[in-house]
């Protein structure tokens, strides 16, 4: 009787618990493509965002998700009258959607960044320029990890 | 403590006037994400450069913001045309309060 009752409580512990755990373990640690979204018009408002223009290379396949290469270049004159401003990069599914922001001007004679970044999962990721005119563009990359980013 | 280690730059020492110059960088940091657990499953905290920027002549020329998905040590590459004989002054600030900065100087020919 009273082992029944005992055996009762324990599978009550027991599944609190792991509730408990699972509830621990599932934490929101990536961003969703409705985070990104937020972070885009967080960032740029209502502003139309048109593709084109800018171009992100990324390998197609990276090995690594820990150390990617990117390079960005935006199709700009780079002139005092029509620069572009602003580089941003931007990821759907790593924790933050915010990667990386970059300002530059005439003064750069290229539209063009290099850098390494953390790729968590594989996903689309995204360049969006900002011209000295107001106008935005952006494209997208699809990247394929076979080791996460780790930690991300 | 801010853990800013050497940084390292490698761009040409002279440079026609007009010419854009390509500038390579990289700073020694952990670029520590603050998801990561330890192994006792605390996490990390976060530690990453937050800013990095570069002047020529006194003018800013390029301003990154870093988010914790960039690499440990990070790279940046860009352009600047040259336009005098400066120094272009390169700083790296960290979450910490660290800074480090770097500078080199470019002869321009005409």
């Amino acid at each position: 009787m009273k082992s029944v009752d005992g055996q009762a409580q324990r599978r009550k512990v027991l599944r609190a618990l792991a509730t408990g755990v699972c509830l621990l373990v599932i934490r929101p640690a990536t961003a969703t493509p409705e985070s990104l979204a937020a972070a885009l018009r967080e960032t740029f408002g209502d502003r139309p965002i048109t593709p084109g223009r800018v171009k992100l290379e990324l390998p197609r396949l990276a090995e690594n998700g820990n150390v990617v290469p990117v390079t960005v270049t935006v199709d700009s004159p780079m002139t005092e009258q029509d620069y572009c401003e602003r580089i941003y990069i931007f990821s759907e599914l790593n924790p933050l959607p915010r990667v990386l922001e970059v300002q530059l001007g005439p003064y750069n004679g290229r539209a063009r960044i290099s850098s390494r970044i953390r790729v968590g999962t594989s996903q689309k990721m995204s360049a969006v320029a900002v011209m000295n005119d107001g106008s935005i563009w952006s494209a997208a990359v699809d990247i394929e990890v076979t080791v996460s980013g780790c930690g991300l | 403590m801010s853990d800013l280690g050497p940084a390292r730059v490698r761009m040409p020492e002279t440079a026609k006037r007009g010419d854009a110059v390509e500038v390579r960088t990289m700073i020694t940091h952990p670029m520590e994400s603050g998801f990561r657990l330890n192994n006792v499953g605390q996490p990390i905290p976060r530690h990453i450069v937050q800013s990095f920027t570069c002047t020529y002549g006194g003018k800013e020329v390029f301003r990154a913001k870093l988010h914790p998905s960039v690499s440990t040590n990070p790279y940046f590459v860009f352009y600047v045309v040259a336009t005098q004989s400066a120094d272009l002054i390169f700083t790296w600030s960290d979450d910490r309060g660290g800074v480090a900065t770097y500078t080199a100087h470019l002869t321009v020919n005409d």
